[in-house]
């Protein structure tokens, strides 16, 4: 089951990692996107602290850690190819994959019917 | 900021192609289409592209005496350039200066025979014209309320000249009124982008019908403010209130190419204008500061604001007015100011960037090669 931030991004339990990216929504508002920064695999980080840097075509912004955690795994591919993002956000254009500090903080944050409804 | 932003006569139109519309100099403007901007540049580069540009200002200045040539010596007391030697039927690139030799706007004038079009940015619209009517003698200063449409791209001539053959025979920075079949017309060959191109400036009323026949042409879709600014950031042209502003002259920005030879020391009519002392003297002997392009090493974009340095120690040397990705060279790009010893292309510099030191190299204006029809 999907789950959602306010800051647009979407997490997905896989095991005991949880996959993050940004929505379509996002990727959408944000347009083109041409650079793509990582965080480093193993890095501890808390809800809210700038973890991931984007530019599109218009600006720079910053992506948040959704929840508190560690990071696993970063995917490569989009730093390699930033407009994976655009055309496939929801699946092959994740951003990195984290363990959670307390799994049951999935369960805060939005489902997709509320999500739709936030952006709507 | 709670004053209601002005819409151009294309306003419906972008809205009706699905335009992300907004804010800029007063305007609610379209900054992207649904095709993206990183599509719309690389369309303007390969076919041609539409852009509205309706936003900025169109001045007609008239001699009272009818002589184009007195409308022409008034205003050469506000900008530097040769106004007087431009031939009937073309246009020059200049700028307002200030007495410190500072750039008030750029713009560009063109000699219509029995008077001078002066075109300048939208965001300096209104005190370009008191300045106008404050400093030219002898002459009545009429702003224009016209539509103002740019066709810009190696396949523009094609798109233009299929609604009417003369604007083939245009070269570069020629300007000429054409009747498109009762719409009667001003084109120039030129733009903002680096390609070949058009500028069309028309009555209000004919604008959207006349966009529409633009984009009914093969190989042209519409273009916005966004991609408008990749490809004149890769054409090395200036953006004002970014590149160029007050604190710059235009020596320190690269442009004294726009000052001629009768308007430098030695010259027929030598001086005359704002900051002519400043100006002059840094033709003579140089500025401490050029403005350069920048091409920065890995894939990080290096924004207006980007301190340069020239080392990873930190002795600073600069500043990056201008840079964003450039879809055309497939990278970032940027422009800038660097100390003078600084400016050769080929010297490594580093931008600081979220308190990283990363590596950039100055390199010759324009970053593309232009395509404008010269001959």
């Amino acid at each position: 089951m999907l789950r959602f931030t306010e800051e647009h991004e979407w997490l997905k339990q896989d095991g005991e990692e949880v996959i993050v990216g940004i929505t379509e929504h996002a990727a959408e508002q944000l347009g083109d996107l041409v650079f793509v920064e990582l965080p480093e695999e193993g890095v501890t980080v808390v809800k809210g602290e700038e973890v991931v840097t984007i530019e599109s075509v218009k600006a720079a912004s910053d992506i948040a850690a959704p929840l508190d955690g560690q990071i696993t795994e970063v995917n490569p591919a989009i730093v390699e190819n930033p407009a994976l993002v655009n055309e496939d956000p929801m699946e092959n254009g994740w951003f990195f994959k984290m363990t959670l500090a307390d799994p049951a903080d999935l369960d805060g944050l939005m489902d997709e019917e509320a999500y739709r409804a936030y952006i709507a | 900021m709670s004053e209601e932003l002005r819409k151009t006569p294309l306003h419906a139109l972008h809205v009706g192609l699905g335009a992300k519309m907004v804010p800029f100099a007063g305007y609610d403007m379209p900054v992207q289409y649904p095709t993206g901007i990183l599509k719309e540049h690389l369309h303007t580069r390969a076919a041609a592209g539409l852009f509205d540009v309706s936003h900025m200002g169109q001045v007609a200045v008239r001699a009272k005496s009818g002589e184009v040539a007195d409308a022409a010596r008034a205003l050469e007391a506000l900008v530097p350039v040769d106004l007087v030697g431009l031939a009937e039927g073309r246009q020059r690139y200049g700028f307002f200066t200030d007495e410190g030799g500072g750039i008030l706007d750029d713009l560009m004038v063109a000699n219509r025979g029995d008077h001078l079009l002066v075109v300048v940015n939208a965001a300096c619209k209104a005190d370009d014209l008191a300045h106008l009517e404050a400093g030219l003698e002898g002459c009545e200063v009429e702003p224009l309320e016209r539509g103002l449409v740019a066709l810009q791209g190696p396949r523009a001539a094609e798109a233009l000249g299929g609604l009417h053959p003369d604007v083939g025979t245009m070269r570069f920075m020629d300007v000429r009124e054409i009747d498109f079949a009762g719409v009667r017309a001003v084109v120039s060959r030129s733009g903002y982008t680096g390609e070949d191109g058009f500028e069309i400036s028309l009555p209000e009323e004919h604008t959207v019908d006349f966009a529409e026949r633009l984009l009914g042409a093969e190989g042209v879709l519409p273009v916005g403010l966004g991609a408008r600014d990749s490809l004149r950031l890769e054409a090395g042209l200036c953006l004002y209130g970014s590149d160029i502003d007050r604190t710059t002259t235009p020596v320190e920005a690269a442009l004294e190419w726009a000052i001629q030879p009768a308007r430098r020391a030695g010259g027929a009519r030598a001086g005359g204008f704002p900051g002519a002392e400043v100006i002059l003297g840094q033709i003579a002997s140089g500025a401490a500061r050029r403005r350069v392009g920048l091409l920065p090493e890995g894939r990080a974009p290096m924004r207006g604001g980007t301190e340069l340095f020239a080392d990873e120690e930190g002795a600073e040397v600069g500043v990056v007015t201008s840079g964003g990705f450039g879809p055309s060279l497939d990278r970032p790009v940027a422009m800038g100011y660097v100390a003078i010893d600084r400016a050769a292309p080929g010297t490594r510099l580093f931008g600081r960037l979220r308190g990283k030191m990363l590596p950039v190299t100055v390199a010759k204006l324009p970053l593309v090669q232009p395509g404008h029809k010269r001959a």
